[in-house]
């Protein structure tokens, strides 16, 4: 049973009195791509930021190969560099440039030398398309770039699992082919992605397993035939309606 | 209006030792104090934004040292200068049984805490408007909050705050003036000299009120120039974008055919 790479269990979570996130369970498989889709508010960018403890899970387990990351005894940032995450916002480091932000992790917390990440880093911007614009900053790359760049800096770390947190909602819409195509590749690669998302065709297209998530639960999960061909749901098929429907 | 014209040249001609050494001692005594204090300010900027640790004891020390810094920026704060430079030479001479501080690093220390309070606002202010985003990219990549802030934090949060820095420094020119209370031989402790040697309290403190304008002045111009350096240019393309000359050779591959 304990071949998941990520596990939750009854993961709650409160900010103050209202109840984000109630009794969350679902494991993850290595090479397995996990879409999450639901209405705004539904707790899907929270259960995400709650993998990754950016957000402090108020109650409940989350299981990284089996051991409970809550701890007192878990590395916390070890798990942070194998656990990567994408943002909606890109969150690139603004004081460094393409290169420099896909080897500053690598060297700061995996104790690479520069040549070393520099190597890794370069490999990967090539592999996004963005070898052409190492040397730029994040102000003068569009929102595509940034994005491109957001995944090789993921990438550089060498993580087991990538957390994708709406990953192209921020970004003008000819340019959204262009990340959603660098993640086309990496779940052809056999990476194990969660994707927190609005694009639907692509969720379906690139997906083994969608989860659809209402008001802090999961409502619905499936292969994405069944979820966007035969929802069982009543809620699941609202929600289909409203994104497809129109 | 010769007279008085004579007056200031012989002052300078005459003093100029006495000037000069002020002048180094003020601009000695301001940098120390402004670049100290930057340190102070950057130092308690890190410890009031870091997150609190689930370890009890840490957790608890950190609350207490949080507690002594808001109490060093407000005491600091919300006192002259003047009477601190009296309060802290006057009470090591009443503590020690007599003995008295060394007097330029005495002018140093109380210049470089009383910045470092003003400092400290002025960092945390600087890194609370930093996004919040540029932590969790570094967080989630698995830095520290230390290796956070060294890396990827304060670099920003430097060139957000120059313009208050360098306001700053020029504060602390003028106001190292106030240090003569405990016998500081700065600029207008030797104004002071002076003017009993010569009588000629006007022209004195004229000549030396110009000086303090010449040396904010320049100070004013060159961390200007740093400022702009630091930032960079104001106009800058999107690489690859219609306004990008070079866009042709820069398109990858790919997106030319697709």
């Amino acid at each position: 049973m304990d071949d998941f790479v990520i596990e939750l269990r009854h993961l709650k979570k409160k900010f103050g009195e209202n109840t984000v996130l109630s009794d969350i369970n679902f494991g993850v498989k290595k090479g397995e791509v996990v879409s999450i889709i639901g209405s705004s508010g539904s707790g899907k960018s929270t259960m995400l930021r709650c993998i990754n403890l950016l957000e402090t899970p108020t109650d409940g387990k989350i299981l990284f190969h089996g051991t409970d990351i809550s701890s007192k005894s878990f590395n916390i940032r070890r798990y942070r560099a194998k656990v990567g995450m994408v943002f909606q916002s890109f969150n690139l480091f603004d004081n460094m440039t393409a290169l420099g932000n896909c080897t500053a992790g690598q060297m700061k917390v995996l104790g690479k030398t520069r040549a070393d990440a520099e190597k890794t880093a370069l490999e990967y911007l090539s592999k996004v398309g963005m070898e052409q614009f190492i040397n730029a900053r994040p102000r003068q790359l569009s929102g595509g770039q940034k994005q491109r760049v957001a995944i090789a800096r993921t990438l550089s770390m060498g993580p087991e699992v990538i957390l994708f947190d709406e990953p192209t909602s921020a970004l003008d819409p000819e340019m959204v082919g262009e990340v959603l195509n660098v993640m086309r590749r990496l779940a052809g690669a056999g990476f194990t992605m969660l994707v927190v998302t609005h694009e639907m065709a692509f969720a379906r297209e690139v997906s083994d397993r969608v989860i659809f998530m209402d008001a802090g639960v999961i409502a619905e999960q499936g292969s994405p035939e069944q979820i966007f061909g035969a929802p069982e749901q009543q809620r699941t098929r609202e929600f289909l309606s409203r994104y497809l429907g129109s | 209006m010769a007279q008085f014209f004579s007056d200031v040249a012989a002052i300078i001609a005459d003093y100029h030792g006495y000037l000069l050494k002020g002048v180094g001692y003020t601009m000695l005594i301001s940098l120390v104090g402004t670049v100290a204090g930057l340190v102070i300010g950057l130092l308690t900027g890190v410890i009031r934004t870091a997150p609190e640790s689930r370890n009890g004891f840490l957790r608890g020390l950190h609350r207490a040292v949080k507690g002594i810094i808001a109490a060093y920026v407000e005491v600091f704060r919300g006192t002259p200068m003047m009477v601190q430079a009296m309060v802290i030479y006057w009470g090591y001479a009443f503590a020690s049984g007599g003995a008295t501080l060394p007097l330029i690093p005495s002018g140093m220390f109380i210049v470089s805490i009383n910045t470092g309070a003003y400092m400290a606002e002025i960092v945390r202010g600087g890194i609370i408007s930093i996004d919040r985003g540029q932590t969790e990219g570094a967080l989630s990549i698995g830095m520290s909050h230390p290796q956070t802030m060294l890396h990827v934090i304060i670099p920003q949060v430097m060139r957000n705050i120059l313009p208050s820095v360098s306001n700053e420094f020029v504060i602390n020119i003028k106001d190292t003036s106030v240090l003569n209370v405990i016998g500081v031989t700065e600029l207008y402790y030797f104004a002071g000299i002076i003017k009993r040697q010569n009588f000629q309290s006007f022209q004195t403190y004229l000549v030396v009120c110009v000086i303090y304008f010449i040396l904010t002045f320049t100070v004013t111009r060159l961390l200007r120039l740093a400022e702009k350096k630091l930032s960079g240019s104001e106009n800058y393309v999107i690489c690859g974008s219609q306004s990008d000359p070079e866009a042709e050779i820069r398109v990858p591959q790919e997106e030319r055919h697709g």
